[in-house]
């Protein structure tokens, strides 16, 4: 398990300039293509040799894949912006600032500068044992090397794990799914839209894939309606190094008071999964009472109701019912409340 | 194509970790064929089958219409048997090739519904039913010889009418034992890897390589049983086998088939009246003929 970071293996390099070409291109290469978009998730598994595409399909030529569009009911966004224009951009902060707040605080400014909306939703696990090329589940082996008595699991998964106990790193992926946006997807039957929440699945499903695209799949914009447009947004994301690092949890909220009560809300979590989660059983309880602190305390509550820890994330719990907490409460309101082992 | 999929394993051994898929659609192509050459044999190419006369005819009078021949437990252990086998199969493989759903817990829980099913089937056979009447007898291996010979074009004298299974039927079962058994002890390990009621989970068990070849052995069996059910799945459905599959559903099978098919001595059955005895000197079954 040798880890080689100066020479990547060689591949074939198809640089296309339209989404039509890139896809016929993916399509042909099936199992052997390899998506690249900003490099920041690609360029790792390339050098450390885990990953050996025949062919990598480099998507930075295709100008449609790029910018900020408006749209009838909203806006669009290439699945090749990078996050620092989804960050800079005047619609998205004046409208959609949940997204923006949340491409803010991936990474590094440089990262943030190559990486793209695209990748940082497509991006794959940062599980230790599976990015080491270890023979895992999500490696298409019979064993996961996180969950087991000794296993590094700190930053793994307490809800909803099945074999494989592998997170979601994707910072935008809750924020997309608080602001109901659509993912456009083309393959070689044409082109669908899936809800955000949709694109997103478990190891119970696919444990060896974060979304739904098969080879020869694209993922080529995101569209963001504007239903929640201007509303009451949160987002908040706990992480080791507030400098750059992976979410160890993150929450995204979008609500809509009226009248002092809760009248829309839609509320997703990362870090707590293997995908982002939609808190429906939060957002139905929640709805028509007061954004305050026993709201928020009920939320939280409810939202690791079946949370099942491992060796050394319990904290995960806690972590998770506070932020729920927050993002429905407010800050101002929260107070901690330490895990009783509940 | 390797038939197997290797990996190196954290200390830097190779080690198999499971089949190689491909084996799903050897094994559905293998059943195909099979189906499809047996069928085209015995629609143009199969002669009548041929038994050997009786020595003592039996009076067919003496037999009941309806001939018992599974018992309402031994159906309903078969029809959930059959059950658990068509959902283990179907969880097990239709996500490998394209259809995804959450299938491990409806998998684990098909598997100890099976586990459990034959556990109760081996002590029910072995001490309420007939238990050698599955297993080949010298009878069976020297019919097998004879009929294989005939099939040559070999002189050899007909062969006997069946007991209560042909000798197909019962090497298909010792077929189910072989990859069911299989199936269900490295099954049963394997489920000390995923989160289920019934133990704790513990991966490290057994070595890598222990783990590896008990997920090739289960695969092997799984891809196995495909063949071995479509095969199954075949002859039950055939025009000249409905009998036997009627005896599954109903618990009985017809006089006529039983005389024509099958030896009351090697398979008696209780007669309708003590007296007179199943077998009479020098009388004929209806319909049948010395096969010569």
């Amino acid at each position: 398990m040798a880890v080689i970071r100066d020479v990547m293996p060689a591949f074939e390099l198809a640089q296309p300039n339209s989404i039509s070409d890139a896809q016929k291109l993916l399509e042909q290469q099936g199992e052997n293509g390899w998506v690249l978009a900003g490099g920041m998730d690609s360029f790792d598994w390339l050098k450390d040799r885990i990953k050996k595409p025949k062919v990598v399909v480099d998507l930075s030529g295709i100008a449609e894949l790029r910018g900020v569009r408006a749209t009838p009911d909203g806006i669009e966004i290439g699945a090749m912006t990078t996050l620092t224009e989804v960050v800079e951009h005047p619609v998205i902060r004046e409208k959609y600032k949940l997204l923006a707040e949340s491409a803010e605080l991936v990474a590094s400014p440089q990262i943030r500068n190559q990486g793209t909306i695209g990748g940082n939703v497509t991006q794959d696990a940062r599980c230790w044992y599976y990015r080491a090329g270890w023979p895992c589940y999500r490696a298409g082996g019979n064993i996961c090397y996180a969950d087991t008595p000794e296993g590094r699991n700190r930053e793994h998964a307490i809800l909803h794990a099945d074999r494989c106990v592998a997170v979601n790193p994707s910072d935008s992926a809750p924020a997309l799914i608080a602001l109901d946006a659509k993912f456009v997807i083309r393959t070689s039957k044409g082109e669908r839209a899936v809800d955000a929440e949709d694109y997103f699945i478990g190891p119970d499903i696919d444990i060896t894939r974060l979304h739904i695209l098969r080879p020869g799949d694209l993922l080529t914009a995101i569209r963001i309606p504007a239903t929640w447009a201007g509303s009451q947004f949160y987002f908040e994301k706990v992480r080791d190094r507030n400098v750059w690092d992976f979410p160890l949890l993150n929450v995204a909220s979008a609500m809509v008071v009226s009248s002092g009560s809760i009248e829309r809300i839609r509320i997703a979590v990362n870090g707590a999964a293997a995908r982002p989660l939609r808190l429906r059983g939060v957002e139905d309880a929640v709805r028509g009472n007061p954004p305050n602190a026993t709201t928020g305390e009920m939320a939280g509550k409810l939202a690791v109701q079946g949370a099942v820890p491992l060796q050394f994330n319990a904290y995960k719990i806690p972590l998770m019912r506070n932020l729920v907490k927050r993002a429905i409460g407010g800050v101002e309101e929260a107070t901690w409340t330490p895990y009783n082992g509940q | 194509m390797d038939p197997l999929q290797w990996a190196i394993d954290p200390w830097g051994k190779t080690v198999p970790i499971h089949i190689a898929w491909f084996l799903i659609w050897v094994a559905v192509i293998a059943g195909l064929l099979f189906i499809i050459a047996h069928a085209i044999y015995l629609r143009y190419f199969a002669k009548p089958k041929q038994f050997a006369a009786d020595a003592a005819p039996v009076v067919p009078a003496q037999i009941p219409e309806h001939v018992p021949r599974h018992s309402l437990t031994a159906r309903t252990f078969h029809w959930i048997m059959a059950a658990a086998m068509f959902t283990l199969l179907f969880t097990a493989f239709l996500p490998k090739v394209g259809v995804q759903f959450d299938w491990v817990t409806y998998h684990w829980i098909a598997g100890a519904v099976l586990t459990l099913s034959i556990m109760f089937h081996v002590i029910h056979a072995s001490f309420f039913m007939d238990f050698w009447s599955i297993w080949p007898d010298r009878i069976d291996l020297r019919d097998a010889k004879r009929r294989t010979l005939r099939f040559f074009g070999k002189p050899a004298p007909p062969p006997e009418r069946f007991a209560k299974y042909p000798l197909e039927n019962k090497l298909y079962h010792s077929a189910i034992i072989a990859a069911g058994l299989s199936a269900i002890v490295t099954g049963v390990f394997m489920m000390f890897r995923v989160r289920t009621i019934f133990f704790p989970r513990n991966p490290y068990l057994f070595s890598d390589m222990t783990w590896g070849m008990m997920y090739v052995l289960h695969g092997l069996a799984g891809v196995g049983l495909i063949a071995l059910i479509m095969m199954h799945v075949y002859f039950g459905l055939r025009p000249e086998k409905r009998e036997i599959t009627k005896s599954m559903i109903f618990g009985w099978m017809d006089r006529g088939f039983y005389l024509k098919e099958h030896d009351p001595v090697r398979w008696p059955v209780e007669v309708e009246t003590s007296a007179p005895p199943a077998r009479s000197q020098g009388a004929r079954t209806e319909g049948l003929t010395d096969a010569g």
